[in-house]
């Protein structure tokens, strides 16, 4: 027998050796054999979702940012609202680790009351925006047609409709609170979700497997919720990591004119409002915290956004 | 007969993250002054990548020519400047692409995509880039060729767009056209028309062609010679007398009885088993091995020599060892 | 075209109706009268208020001539600054902030054309990394928080530009900075997303086959294609630039348009709140009919599929 390095290098026919020349044992298997390993569509987005960095650290900060907002208030000393006025403006120090602000309250304590905030709201307006827009977009893509076309024409003309205006407007009649904003952020804001969702929907609608199921008779709404729903999650997600950080930028910009969350509840934007003036006085900390926090958690869900984008299209797989 | 191209041992590779892709390993051929060459195999077995290494269009990165010299009227492509090749681009070498429908640019009038390359080469007047593309439009067979100029490409159908990115390709008079599957993405009454245009315009200009194609069809009706590729190697060339009478690699074979043919009505049509290797880990033996029909133990092992049974007709297959024409016959006596 | 045109016009003529009678209902919804004397400060406002909202007929009246007057242009008195009407609010807010709007536009526009381009160009290297990063920094961070980071760098530590108003071009700096980051960085996205898709394309490849040198292939055959979509997105653009401004405004004492609604919707001005609303509603819908007509313009298909009547 002949070594490897041999076998390599280019020879003549003649230097093989006889024994070589029998019909080989047939191997279905090896023909059929598919070279890489298939994974489910899940796990293998997932798998490419944990390479990615960035989008890593941005779940990994949102993370550390919920169990904070959970536990951060309860592991001060202070209480949110307690004005200590001969402790105004203090530094960051052992005693009050992100300072204090202009009432004497704790930064560190305010800032984790600050996220509940903004992740309730953010959160809250995503799971409406998705109810109400699989619903709509699912019904609307679905039964097509003439519904579909009314229904279109309902949310083109609801899209042109400028959103933070929509939204300043209902506030101003509803009265600014928690209930009020998400009520507000949510009238108009499934509209993009609906539009997502219906397109996702007319596409696959069409796909060989559902024609199937339609052929056996299986209910409408069973075809939803078995073929058409799994079908559309990609997207969708998508949308929601998207959602989210829009929200918590529109929670903080209505609190900063004056319409958002209103005191004694501390959010990010009333936080950022209150130190406008803080700042011109060289008080930097009073801003930092809240800024840096609304920056890094619509970095993080815009990150976190991004790489699921990547993880889920199937056209990049590789 | 003069050699217009000559091809020899080509390799290009991908590097991918998840490895190094060998699309194309060692492929040699040569193409004469007003011949048709057709280079056949299934998708992805490296024939496209083969017709872009030639226009030296591969994206680098991640594609590269990592050995071979490409040799166009004795100069040797891959070492030319990216400068020289944009003058040998739609000059002396022009592509026409796959799909028609994706091959012009949406944005601008069939006259400016036309023109341009004139414009770009030869430093004529607009007047004078005018007529030539009428000229040209005139030679394809596209019926008003004056108002059709100011027009966009949607407003065309799919055969008339092919014969669009054909006047495109020929406006500067190239001695060497790649085809790359021009008629896959067609109806088939307009692929006939097309072929019939590409046997015209080889009348009328002379020009040497390589075809790429998976279709047998389209080879039988206008290439002189063909090679047949897999898994990035050409295991068997020839006339297009011995590929069709003749076929002496298994997987040629096996091609022919994969095409339904009205001359044989009655025999069955077989599919060829199986999928081509993954060209991350191409086997070091016969890539045709697995899926061969008469895999011997020593194809698994070496890469079969060149055997020459004619002028010009070569293949790569074990088959053609004195050992193994012996063990056929004795397999092919104990059977009987 | 014109079909395309008249469906458009359609469906603005409904926004802007949608617009206007959200803010009716606003006016009669509001507990007690948004114009009861409690809020206004002096009689003549309160007389001024009556008459023009004509409180004493029914609804349906009041609707009809709310509707009539907006259709005229005349959106009424304020109730806190006496002897000034809205529109007179508008007509010395509206040229500023629409001169800071412009520069938004124009800066965003270009420089996040230009990031886009480069960084397609180098993907996947330490440029695109880069910009990317940037960019994506732009859009997370609020232009409120940017435009206090600013001040407090720029303005206050290094005291390199003016703070507030709006005086000469230095003081233009530091507004239109943080109002154009986030636009910016979206269309710098946009950009580089569809320039990577369009690179691909055969028409491209097609192009290089010619001979083509790659400036030209990048500018005739590639940019055109990669700014359809960043066509599409300028109302969105736009819409969150207009109300970027209520902020920047604020932040940078510019006595624009914004300035007034905010300190409106502090004061609960409701006359102004209206008023500005239907007029910023108005602008933005115009400018989102006048996007979808240009896209229409730039590409050839979408004339040609509307001619055929769709």
């Amino acid at each position: 027998m002949k070594s490897r390095q041999e076998i390599h290098a280019g020879y003549s026919p003649s230097e093989v050796p006889d024994e070589w020349f029998k019909l080989k044992e047939k191997d279905k298997d090896a023909a059929e054999a598919v070279a890489r390993p298939s994974l489910s569509y899940w796990k293998d987005a997932w798998k490419r979702l944990v390479k990615n960095k960035l989008a890593m650290s941005g779940m990994v900060f949102l993370i550390l940012l919920t169990i904070m907002a959970i536990i951060g208030p309860i592991l001060s000393p202070y209480q949110v609202n307690t004005q200590v006025l001969q402790d105004q403006y203090q530094p960051p120090s052992a005693a009050h680790w992100f300072g204090t602000d202009s009432a004497g309250r704790d930064v560190f304590t305010r800032t984790w009351y600050g996220a509940r905030i903004s992740l309730f709201v953010g959160l809250m307006a995503a799971i409406i925006d998705v109810s109400v827009g699989i619903i709509y977009g699912g019904i609307s893509g679905y039964k097509g047609g003439r519904t579909d076309n009314i229904m279109m024409r309902i949310v083109e003309i609801l899209y042109g409709l400028p959103y933070l205006l929509v939204v300043i407007l209902l506030l101003v009649v509803l009265g600014p609170s928690l209930t009020t904003i998400i009520i507000a952020l949510t009238v108009t804001g499934w509209v993009g979700m609906a539009r997502i969702v219906r397109g996702q929907v007319l596409q696959i609608k069409n796909y060989e497997f559902v024609l199937a199921s339609k052929s056996f008779g299986t209910k409408s709404s069973r075809i939803i919720r078995k073929n058409l729903l799994p079908n559309t999650m990609g997207p969708i997600i998508v949308q929601m990591t998207l959602t989210v950080p829009s929200a918590i930028f529109a929670e903080a910009f209505l609190s900063f004119i004056g319409l958002g969350i209103q005191a004694p509840v501390a959010s990010w934007g009333v936080m950022a409002n209150d130190s406008l003036g803080a700042i011109l006085s060289g008080h930097w900390w009073t801003l930092f915290f809240p800024a840096f926090f609304i920056s890094f958690t619509m970095f993080a869900f815009n990150v976190l956004g991004d790489g699921l984008q990547d993880a889920l299209d199937p056209k990049l797989r590789k | 007969m003069e050699k217009i191209l000559e091809v020899n041992n080509l390799h290009v590779t991908f590097t991918t993250y998840g490895g190094t892709v060998k699309a194309v390993r060692g492929v040699d051929f040569h193409l004469n002054k007003g011949e048709t060459l057709a280079i056949v195999g299934e998708s992805g077995c490296g024939k496209s990548v083969t017709s872009n290494a030639i226009m030296r269009l591969i994206p680098d990165p991640p594609g590269k020519i990592s050995a071979g010299t490409i040799k166009f009227k004795g100069s040797d492509l891959t070492k030319a400047s990216e400068k020289r090749m944009r003058s040998i681009r739609g000059v002396d070498i022009s592509m026409i692409f796959q799909d028609p429908m994706t091959a012009l640019n949406p944005t601008l009038t069939i006259g400016t995509q036309l023109m341009e390359g004139l414009r770009q080469h030869h430093k004529v007047t607009g007047e004078a880039a005018r007529k030539k593309a009428l000229e040209m439009m005139d030679l394809v067979g596209i019926p008003n060729p004056k108002e059709r100029m100011k027009q966009y490409p949607h407003q065309f159908s799919g055969g008339m767009r092919q014969r669009i990115v054909i006047a495109i390709a020929l406006i500067c008079e190239p001695e060497l056209l790649i085809a790359d599957e021009p008629t896959t993405a067609l109806d088939v009454t307009i692929q006939a028309q097309i072929l019939e245009l590409f046997e015209r315009i080889q009348r009328a200009t002379g020009v040497s062609i390589i075809l790429i194609t998976h279709d047998l069809g389209v080879v039988a009706k206008i290439a002189d010679r063909i090679a047949v590729m897999y898994a990035g190697k050409i295991i068997e060339t020839g006339t297009k007398r011995d590929i069709f009478y003749n076929p002496e690699h298994p997987y040629t074979q096996g091609l022919l009885k994969s095409v339904p043919r009205l001359d044989l009505q009655g025999e069955k049509l077989t599919p060829i088993d199986g999928t081509p290797p993954d060209l991350f880990s191409p086997p070091k033996g016969c890539p045709f091995t697995a899926r061969c029909p008469f895999a011997m133990e020593v194809c698994d092992k070496v890469y079969p020599a060149n055997s020459i049974l004619s002028e010009s007709h070569k293949v790569n297959c074990w088959l053609q060892d004195s050992r193994a024409k012996k063990l056929l016959a004795e397999t092919a006596g104990s059977k009987a | 075209m014109l079909r395309y045109i008249l469906k458009r016009l359609l469906i603005m003529v409904i926004t802007l109706w949608i617009i206007i009678t959200l803010t009716f209902i606003l006016m009669v919804s509001i507990p007690g009268s948004p114009f009861n004397s409690e809020r206004s400060s002096n009689e003549t406002i309160q007389a001024n208020l009556e008459s023009h909202y004509n409180l004493d007929e029914p609804y349906h009246i009041q609707y009809l001539l709310y509707l009539k007057s907006i259709v005229t242009f005349d959106f009424g008195p304020s109730i806190k600054k006496p002897d000034q009407s809205v529109n007179e609010l508008l007509g010395r807010g509206f040229p500023i902030s629409f001169e800071l709007g412009i520069v938004t536009i124009i800066v965003a526009v270009i420089s996040g054309i230009i990031l886009g381009i480069i960084a397609a160009l180098r993907h996947n290297g330490f440029i695109d990394y880069m910009a990317m990063g940037i960019a994506v920094l732009g859009i997370s961070i609020p232009n409120f928080i940017l435009a206090t980071l600013l001040i407090q760098q720029l303005a206050v530590n290094f005291d390199i530009f003016p703070v507030a108003t709006w005086k000469s071009p230095a003081h233009m700096v530091l507004p239109t900075l943080a109002l154009a980051t986030g636009p910016m960085a979206i269309i710098a996205r946009l950009t580089r997303s569809t320039m990577l898709e369009v690179l691909t394309q055969d028409y491209i490849k097609m192009a290089r086959a010619k001979g083509l040198s790659p400036w030209k292939i990048i500018i005739k055959h590639a940019l055109r294609n990669a700014l359809m979509p960043v066509v599409t997105i300028m109302g969105t653009l736009l819409a969150g630039i207009l109300t970027g401004t209520f902020v920047i405004e604020q932040i940078f004492a510019i006595p624009g348009m914004g300035k007034y609604f905010v300190e409106s919707i502090n004061q609960r001005d409701y006359p102004v709140i209206m008023g500005t609303t239907v007029f910023y509603s108005a602008f933005l819908i115009i400018m989102l009919f006048l996007v979808d007509i240009a896209y229409g313009i730039l590409d050839p298909r979408i004339k040609v599929n509307k001619q055929g009547g769709e």
